[in-house]
């Protein structure tokens, strides 16, 4: 059966689980979701926005839709998948399913805990009926998919003036228990007025069973308040993400949102920002570094609507074997949002002649008083510089290494987190195969 | 160019006195118009009428059955009505409009903008279809070009002349690069083309002059369906001038037009375009639809060079591209599009890069005023086996005033590791200190608007030949005329 089929059958299921049990307003929100699913169904390589991403690969899986059983994993065994070296908020999840065992929440002074819990709880009720499904875009196939079977995932709701004292890791790990499996995390998060967040965020799959995350993410920062949004994309060769995340920025918030990306059969990443307010900035950042088959896709959206705000967008990719990457980046400025400073960056190296990069910066101004720049490059190592190393005795690998480290080094000057950034420069270490003998 | 035709006037006044009118292919077509509509009976009919040999009538009912399937595009970053394609008459051969019998006729703003092109009178007698002398009849004209180019044995004719003439290349090269099927306008024109250029270069022949279909009456009114196919064989160079700087307010609604380019090895063919149809009224009312396919192949070490300079036409939707098959080859793509008022066009190039060595500049310059929209959108495709192509492409917005945009969708794709691709884009608005500066030393603002626009476009203006690049020059301060408040 097709998935989509699977899908639309078994929705009639999900609303009598124990699912089915929330609110009117989830209610309405997961019916209408689900028809325009049922009317759309997933996105072909004909609509503009996937023309260079076939999910074909990937949707004729046997998913199994609703994998219940909490599977107790120990915590040793996952560890390395953490940032273990510091104290933080963990909110983990496994098939899906919370995982109190492994997690660490609060309800002090702010909520970092469940999306199913605060939607059962009167008490959120008003943040999430304000919130819940507002800026997630409900034309798109696969975000309306994920709000029709909404259930589970993280809710984050940071009042005012509040700078959280650790960072919040949030983990999903999939072990698809002898059966391929589809997760459907839902995420709302809020920053209050001046309140400062980290976020690290991770999908993992444990076991050689395919997995597919459609995860959708709401993140609404209010006025001055600086979120700061981590994700790490370093899955199995089995594994698949479609990352739909959507921001609200308010007055002077500052958002940054970086994306590292170094694994997984197919990786999407759908970021859109909308700005409401002004001095507003939003900074996007990425790696890209991936070989064998894998394909990663960034489709960026930065939607300037009101004057004297700024994006800046620095997106590096690196390309072996036969992976495929595409850039799809968007500058949108409105006839209103005067004084616009957008600048979007996108560098790509190919090492092997299979490796291929499809670039579509793009610019949309409709205000005349704007600075708008884009600039995207594709090439190869100097063959200067690699020869200048070489002759002070660096082996060619560890040279090729030093470069494309240094090729990707501006954009994790951004990481604010040390633990995170020795994390992130091991993983591209290893990722370019050497071990450099120091901490970059 | 004013400089170039009185010469060529003065010059050529007493042997054309005696010449015999040989080019009248003009004349014998005046009265034909078909009824509106389109099915095959029209295209064979349109085949007929032009006394094409069988093959041709083939070639276009194949290309009217492509089109039958096909729907129309909506892609492109504009919005218009879209033409009723069967309440069109598909045969309306070159309009012949009343002669006027004095200047004093024209209307006076048409004769303003001549002035400050700096075109003759006599020049602008002829373009406003005052009744002149056969000598400034630029059939004439081109007929005593004819002979020098004869001599050298470059073929330049009406495509309907050559599919008589010169079946042999018409029948190998038509549609070789713009197959019939290749999209919704490159079928219908196809299928319905009335008329256009062609033109072959002999082996190792340098073009003595600029070729251009400004000298040919017949081709002021070739209408909507515009073919042309252009041949430089090895190592032969031609430089060909279209369109026209001084304003042609045609009426009519749609132009489809195909031009194909065919290099082979070691020749260049340089192409430069001046559009300036009617834009439609301050309003947004009226105006052409021009819809082009442009498309160039380069053979090993072969050069192609588009430069165009768009200020005219209420749509644009064009993309002059260059298919570098060859080693070595090289594409080249400079442009200039102004828009104003009501405005749109989507305008750009794509650099399918296929041979080794292969490389490719673009320099896209637009320049938005009024309710206008500007799009650039390109594509640079590097292929597997392209090793060492090289990109180099730069794509600069002007904004001016609140209500217009500008917009940049460059599609960048590489699958060759030893690619190199840099694509830049910027989006701004004409400085305050530039313009105060200006101010400062006694250069009023609409003046200094132009100095500075021209700098913006120098790049792509240095590209033109250089009678044009004058009067493209003042063209784009005409466009932009009442933009600055």
């Amino acid at each position: 059966m097709e998935l989509k089929e699977k899908l639309i059958s078994s929705f009639l299921a999900f609303e009598n689980t124990e699912a089915g049990e929330v609110d009117s307003k989830i209610l309405d929100e997961r019916n209408q979701a689900f028809l325009q699913f049922e009317k759309l169904g997933f996105p072909t390589k004909k609509e503009e926005d996937w023309k260079y991403t076939s999910l074909k690969p990937i949707l004729n899986k046997d998913y199994n839709l609703f994998p219940e059983t909490e599977n107790n994993i120990e915590f040793k065994e996952v560890k390395r998948f953490f940032i273990h070296e510091i104290d933080s908020y963990k909110i983990v999840f496994v098939d899906g399913v919370y995982s109190s065992f492994l997690s660490e929440t609060t309800h002090e002074g702010c909520d970092i805990c469940l999306f199913s819990a605060a939607i059962k709880k009167p008490k959120y009720k008003m943040v999430i009926d304000h919130y819940f499904n507002t800026i997630a875009e409900k034309e798109e196939n696969l975000t309306a998919l994920n709000t029709a079977f909404t259930k589970e995932g993280v809710y984050i709701n940071i009042p005012k003036n509040t700078v959280l004292p650790k960072p919040i890791q949030v983990m999903h790990f999939s072990t698809g228990n002898n059966n391929d499996v589809l997760l459907q995390p839902r995420n709302l998060i809020v920053v209050g007025e001046n309140s400062h967040v980290q976020i690290i965020e991770r999908h993992q799959s444990l076991s050689q069973n395919a997995t597919l995350t459609n995860v959708v993410t709401e993140i609404f920062a209010l006025k001055r308040a600086i979120v700061d949004y981590y994700k790490i994309q370093n899955d199995l060769q089995t594994a698949s993400l479609i990352d739909n995340t959507y921001i609200l920025q308010k007055q002077n918030s500052i958002v940054t949102l970086n994306t590292y990306s170094f694994g997984g059969q197919l990786t999407r990443n759908n970021l859109k920002f909308y700005h409401n307010g002004t001095q507003i900035s939003s900074h996007l950042n990425g790696i890209t570094i991936i070989g064998d088959k894998q394909h990663v896709d960034h489709n960026t959206l930065v939607n300037h609507l009101t004057p004297h705000c700024e994006s800046r967008q620095n997106y590096k990719g690196i390309y072996a074997d036969k992976a495929t990457g595409v850039f799809n980046g968007k500058v949108l400025v409105h006839k209103e949002a005067q004084k616009t400073n957008a600048f979007q960056q996108n560098n790509n190296i190919l090492l092997h002649d299979g490796a291929t990069i499809n670039a579509k910066p793009q610019l949309k101004i409709y205000a005349n008083d704007v600075k708008c720049s884009h600039g995207c490059t594709i090439g190869q190592l100097d063959e200067d510089a690699l020869f200048y190393l070489r002759s002070r005795g660096i082996p060619k690998q560890e040279a090729t290494a030093l470069l494309l480290y240094a090729f990707s080094n501006d954009v994790l000057t951004c990481i604010k987190i040390p633990a995170l950034k020795n994390r992130i420069t091991k993983l591209i270490a290893l990722k370019l195969g050497v071990n450099l003998g120091f901490d970059l | 160019m004013t400089t170039k035709t009185k010469y060529t006037e003065e010059h050529l006044k007493k042997e054309l006195e005696t010449q015999e009118y040989e080019y009248g292919f003009y004349t014998d077509i005046k009265s034909d118009k078909f009824a509106v509509g389109l099915n095959e009976a029209v295209v064979r009919a349109i085949s007929k009428k032009k006394e094409e040999p069988e093959w041709m009538t083939d070639w276009r009912l194949q290309a009217f059955r492509a089109w039958q399937k096909m729907e129309e595009p909506n892609w492109a970053n504009v919005h218009y009505e879209k033409p009723k394609f069967q309440e069109i008459s598909y045969f309306s051969a070159p309009k012949k409009n009343a002669k006027l019998n004095s200047l004093d006729e024209v209307d006076p703003e048409l004769l303003k903008t001549f002035e400050k092109l700096g075109i003759s009178i006599d020049e602008q007698k002829r373009l406003s279809n005052v009744a002149v002398d056969i000598v400034m009849d630029s059939v004439s004209v081109a007929t005593t070009f004819k002979k020098t180019l004869n001599e050298r044995g470059i073929i330049f004719c009406p495509i309907s002349e050559a599919i008589k003439n010169h079946p042999e290349l018409v029948r190998k090269y038509i549609g070789s690069i713009v197959p019939q099927s290749d999209n919704f306008y490159a079928a219908l024109n196809s299928a319905v083309f009335s008329d256009g250029s062609f033109c072959y270069i002999p082996k190792g022949v340098k073009c003595p002059m600029e070729l251009s279909t400004y000298f040919r009456i017949n081709e002021s009114g070739t209408g909507q369906f515009e073919r042309t196919l252009l041949i430089a064989d090895e190592g032969s160079y031609v430089s060909y001038l279209e369109g026209c700087t001084a304003p042609k307010r045609d009426e009519n609604q749609l132009h489809a037009a195909v031009v194909e380019l065919i290099i082979l090895k070691d020749a260049e063919i340089k192409y430069s375009t001046v559009q300036n149809w009617f834009p439609g009224g301050k309003d947004g009312k009226g105006g052409v639809y021009n819809f082009v396919t442009k498309r160039a192949l380069c053979e090993t070490n072969a050069k192609v060079s588009w430069t165009q300079v768009e200020t005219g036409s209420a749509v644009t939707w064009k993309y002059p591209s260059c298919v570098l098959k060859g080693d070595n080859s090289v594409g080249e793509f400079y442009s200039i599009a102004v828009t104003n008022n009501y405005q749109q066009a989507d305008t750009g190039t794509k650099m399918i890069h296929i041979g080794k060595n292969t490389k490719s500049t673009i320099i896209s310059k637009g320049i938005s005023a009024g309710n206008s929209q500007n799009s650039y959108r390109g594509l640079v495709r590097i292929n597997e086996r392209a090793e060492n192509a090289r990109n180099f492409s730069q794509c600069d917005s002007l904004l001016m005033g609140n209500e217009c945009g500008a917009h940049t969708f460059p599609y960048i794709e590489a699958k060759n590791k030893s690619a190199q691709v840099e694509h830049e884009a910027t989006t701004s608005k004409i400085g305050e200190e530039q313009l105060f500066y200006c101010n400062q030393r006694g250069i009023n603002t609409e003046k200094a608007i132009a100095l500075i626009v021209n700098g913006f476009s120098k790049e792509v203006l240095n590209k033109l030949p250089m009678e044009f690049a004058v009067e493209a020059q003042k063209l784009l301060e005409i466009s932009l005329e009442g933009s600055v408040g």
